[in-house]
This record gives C-alpha cells, structure tokens and sequence, in this order.
C-alpha cells in the first residue's frame, strides 16, 4: 500500500511536469486564435518541424545543442509568420471554418514535407540523463527542464504583452479589432508578429519535446487534438483559462495513465472535455 | 437531364461486364465507397455543421461489426443494425447538447473532433479484443474453396461488391435529393443564415440539426461497415481518428460540397490524382512515398483559398454565369 501511494505521488508529480509543457504548447495556439481568430490545426505540425530542425542540426551539422535550440526556434517562428502571409491572410475574408480547413490542409502537407525529407524512421537525439531523485521518487531531468523552461516561456509571453509596446497593440486587436487601425496601429504588422510569436512559442515547445521524445513525421498527430481542447476547455483566446485546462487535463491523463493505461488517460480526459463543454461551453474561463 | 442519368447509371452498372481487370474494378469500388461516405458528410457539413467527428462513426461501424463477428459469432447481418444504433447513439450524445449550447463553427469542429479521437483511443486501448493499432481482420468465412458466404457477409468476387458499393452509392445520392427538396433543408438553410431569426419564425432550431447530423451518422457508419467486409482488415488510424475525419472533410470539399455529385467528384480526384502520381512517378514514387500526400495537402490549401466551392461547384457556377452573361449584358 505504502508504495502504491508513492507510485501514485509519483503520477501526479508527473502531471503537473507535463502540465507545464502542455501549457506552453497550447498558448501559441491560444494567442493565434485570440488575435487573429483563427485555429492553426497545423500547429502540432510545426512543433514537429522544429523538433526535426534541431535534430538535423544537432546531429547532421554538429551544431551543440545550445546553438540548435535557438535556431530551431527561429526556424519555426519564420514558418509561423510565412503560414500567415501566404495562407491564413487570403482567407481572412472568407468563412471562418474555411480558415481552420486550410491550416488542416497544411497538416497533410508539412507531414508529408517531414516524411520526404527525413523518412518515416524513428529519430531520437540521445541525449541522457540522470533521473533527479526525490525521496523514494525518480523524477527524469528532461521532464523537470522542460517544465521550468515552459514556464519560463509563459511568463516571458506574459511579460511581452503586458509591458511592450507591441504587446499591448497584440492586445488591443485582440480586444476590438475594428477600431485599432484608427488608432494607427496596422493589424497586418500585428498579425504577422502575432504569428512569428505564436511559431516561436512552438519552436520552444519542440526543443522541451525532443528531449524527451522520438521524432517522427506523424507525432504532430499524438499530441496535436489535445492542444486544441485544452484551447477550447479554457475557452478559445482565454490565455489563463488554457493555462488551467493545461493542468488539469495533464493531471487526468497521468493519473488516468496510472490507474488503467496510458490510453485511458487520454480518453477520460477526452471525455471530460466533451462533458465540460455541456456544462460551460464557453470553457472553465470563458467570460462571455 | 433525367435520361441522362439513367444512362450514366446503366454505363457504369455495366462496367464489370466488360471483363476489367481486378484492379481497376478494385480502384472503382473503393471510389464509389469513399464517394458514398463523403457524400454522407456532405449532407450535414453543406449546412454548415462542419463535423471533424465522423471518424468515430466509421470507426464505431467497423469495428462493432467486425468485434461481433469475430469474438460472439454474430453475423453481419446483425451487427450492421447495432453497429447503426451505436453511431446514432454517439451522434445523439454529442449532437443534442451541442445544439442545444449553441455549440457552432470553430467550437463544433472542435468538439466533433474530441469524438473521433476518443473513438480511436477506446480502439487502441482494448486492444486485448481489438487488436489495438495493429488492427483486426474479420475471421474468415471463405474456406474450402468457398467464394462467397451470405451469412458472413464476405464475398471473394469483386463483382459483387461492386453492384453493393453502387447500391448503396445510389441510394445515398438519392437520400441527398431527397433531403434537399424537403423542409429541413429550408429550414437548415435558414438556420445557417441566422439561426435567431430562423427560431424566431417557428423552425425547431435542435431537432432539425439533430434530425441531419443522425441522417449523416448513420450513414457514415454503414460506409463503415461496407469498408471493414470489403477489405477485411481494419486499423484504428484509416478508419477512426483525425487523419480519416479530415479526408472526409476535404474529399468533400475538392469536390464540392453543395451539389449533389461534389463529393463524388472529390473522391474520383482524389483517387485519380494518387494512381496518376503513382502511374507518371514511377519507380520514384516507392522511393518518395509521401509524395501524393504532399501534393493533395498542397492541392486542398490551393483549392480552400481560391477555389472553396470545390470543383464541381465552380464548374457549374462557371457554366451558369456563361449562359448568364449575354443576356445580363446592358447593351
């Protein structure tokens, strides 16, 4: 019994590690929906991207890893900010579900992109290391890093919108988007920025998650559907409410995990989504 | 245009007659089902409830028959009515609050989705009975020399499932014309436009969603149980999940959506567009596998932006503003 409750401990430590990352993971999506108003069903494909951009370099280019992380992000934002220009913006105008359909259209298209250019094989980047060890728990270090470094993102996002001046116009759009080219503000810039920002969001997202995990061109589909209800659990544009959704839906699926299979998680937190959008459609924050 | 269609109908009926090989007789079945299921989609998704849920129908078609099969023994003939229900009963639980909530666009496509991953997640998991991401095969009912089992609903003739996929194509094509001229469709158009004024007016705004989105259920869910008897294997991914549920969507889509044969015409593009990479590439094509995959998501991106009609939709359009033009013309 005693270790039962160990193991138990150990799970919901866990979930709140993974909780942090899949914060990260769904607040690009999140700024993206809330200033521009459009859902990316590509950006797990980004992440993937990234994940295989810092691999190459690392270990094709011989790149330390130091150096790679930091080019991957920057990769992924210029994707973000090309996705807008040369996808999204011809069909800003149209039908909103148009514009979640063309971004789903990328999906087919950036994995078949990763598929050609590295294969479908399984590429790890072998990086080991010790796990931390807390009492009778073995938390592994990865978990640990991304978790701080994921935070470290949120509040660095946070502190850019809250105290730049280009955040604040993020903001402003958000909020009435009709009256801020009045004020001088070009939404087009916003956007753009918005989108690079919103990339590099899951440029950093791929550096946490390749240290953790294979890479392989269809891995943007395992963790993909559960950043966009996160999003929508916390309220779609609900930045702090997809910061909640992030952790309890990670306490569901490691503790859900722990006591049936991993599967399982993933379906009684699917579930509870699915009830919670009964109940509060307008997710857990949702204001209106 | 109506002895027209009867001699489409009797040209493509005789199609297996003319003694094609089993392989383009192969590529046609499996166009006719995909047509079948898209066109199912379509019947809700032109109305502007753009589901990403209907892999879970497929999936829950499959698998219920294939399941009952395989570890009770029930015939298809009964597992195909359960495997219905199922996916009526799943359509009800997330259709019937979403409606009621108001639950549209973004947020519907969203929820839909959650479904058809949960579906293939509950696949994978027990996969003590299903097999899980390896995917099941009927038992099979051919032994002996057998060439076809009713009972078991396997046939080794590709002719005969030819003339059932073509049944079935049909009678879908023929719920669409039925639908379209009745009530629901007005209704449903007008709900679309402006749901508030259409409730405003008397139309029931939940039961007349719930009434399409049960139609298109459980359609997709037969299109489900036609895929696991013809091609006797099924796999959690092809049938149930993201990757299938947005296939649906943009078949559909390239095709057309809001007239009858769109997604039909998606389908035969879609298809023709894979063999004819496969044929023009080569050998290069087993040496760059994604390639059809590359090319149709960059088709679909193309064909959203500037084409959102799909391509029936702007053939006809086209057509209509041709014949439009010179009498509009002032002069």
């Amino acid at each position: 019994m005693e270790i039962f409750d160990i193991f138990l401990l150990e799970a919901v430590v866990n979930g709140i590690l993974l909780g942090g990352l899949l914060a990260l993971l769904s607040l690009g999506l999140n700024l993206i929906f809330g200033v521009i108003d459009v859902v990316w069903i590509c950006y797990a494909e980004l992440i993937m991207i990234g994940m295989y951009a810092v691999f190459m370099l690392h270990t094709q280019q011989g790149w330390p890893l130091l150096a790679a992380m930091p080019a991957g992000i920057a990769i992924v934002a210029a994707l973000g900010a090309a996705l807008h220009q040369f996808v999204i913006r011809p069909v800003l105008a149209a039908e909103p579900i148009n514009q979640l359909l063309v971004t789903g259209g990328m999906l087919f298209l950036l994995q078949a992109a990763a598929t050609l250019a590295f294969g479908i094989d399984f590429r790890n980047l072998g990086v080991r290391m010790q796990p931390i060890l807390v009492g009778e728990m073995s938390i592994s270090a990865p978990r640990v890093i991304a978790f701080v470094a994921a935070l470290a993102g949120v509040g660095a996002t946070w502190l850019l919108l809250s105290r730049t001046f280009i955040g604040t116009a993020i903001r402003a759009i958000s909020q009435d988007r009709a009256i801020m080219p009045l004020m001088g503000v070009n939404p087009d810039r916003v956007f753009v920025i918005t989108s690079a920002l919103g990339g590099a969001l899951a440029g950093l997202g791929a550096c946490l998650l390749v240290l953790q995990y294979d890479i392989h061109p269809a891995i943007g589909l395992s963790f993909g559907p559960i950043t966009f209800l996160i999003c929508v659990l916390g309220g779609l544009g609900n930045l702090l409410g997809g910061l909640v959704a992030a952790f309890i839906f990670a306490q569901f699926i490691s503790v859900g995990g722990f006591f049936f299979h991993l599967e399982w998680g993933y379906v009684i937190a699917f579930a509870f989504f699915i009830a919670v959008m009964f109940w509060r459609p307008q997710g857990i924050l949702g204001g209106k | 245009m109506k002895p027209l269609a009867w001699i489409g109908v009797a040209a493509l009926a005789a199609v297996p007659l003319t003694g094609i090989g089993n392989y383009p007789l192969h590529l046609i079945i499996m166009c006719l089902l995909w047509a079948y299921v898209y066109t199912s989609w379509s019947i809700m998704g032109r109305l502007g409830l753009v589901s990403l849920g209907h892999g879970a129908f497929l999936g829950i078609g499959a698998y219920t028959v294939v399941m009952l099969w395989n570890h009770y023994g029930f015939s298809p003939w009964l597992g195909a009515p359960l495997a219905v229900l199922l996916s009526l009963a799943a359509a009800l639980l997330i259709g019937l609050p979403c409606f009621r909530f108001r639950i549209v666009g973004h947020y519907f496509a969203l929820v839909t989705l959650a479904l058809s991953e949960v579906t293939r997640l509950v696949i994978v998991a027990l996969r003590d009975h299903t097999g899980g991401s390896l995917g099941a095969t009927p038992n099979t009912a051919l032994a002996q020399g057998n060439t076809w089992s009713l009972d078991a609903l396997q046939f080794s003739d590709k002719r005969v499932w030819f003339y059932v996929i073509l049944a079935f194509w049909l009678a879908g094509l023929w719920i669409w014309a039925r639908l379209d001229r009745s009530m629901t469709r007005l209704a449903l158009d007008a709900i679309t436009h402006e749901e508030d004024a259409a409730a405003s007016v008397g139309i029931n705004v939940t039961r007349s969603k719930l009434f399409v989105t049960l139609v298109s259920a459980g359609m997709t869910s037969v299109g489900g149980v036609l895929y696991a008897q013809y091609q006797l294997y099924i796999n959690p991914e092809t049938v149930s999940g993201i990757g299938i549920s947005l296939q649906m969507v943009f078949g559909a889509i390239a095709g057309g959506m809001f007239v009858m044969l769109g997604p039909t015409v998606g389908a035969v593009f879609t298809l023709l567009l894979q063999e004819g990479l496969r044929l023009a590439l080569g050998d290069a094509f087993k040496q760059f596998p994604a390639l059809d995959l590359a090319i149709y998501g960059l088709m679909l991106v193309l064909f959203i932006i500037y084409m959102p009609k799909g391509i029936l939709g702007a053939a006809l359009e086209w057509r209509a503003r041709r014949r439009a033009t010179p009498a509009a013309a002032p002069g």
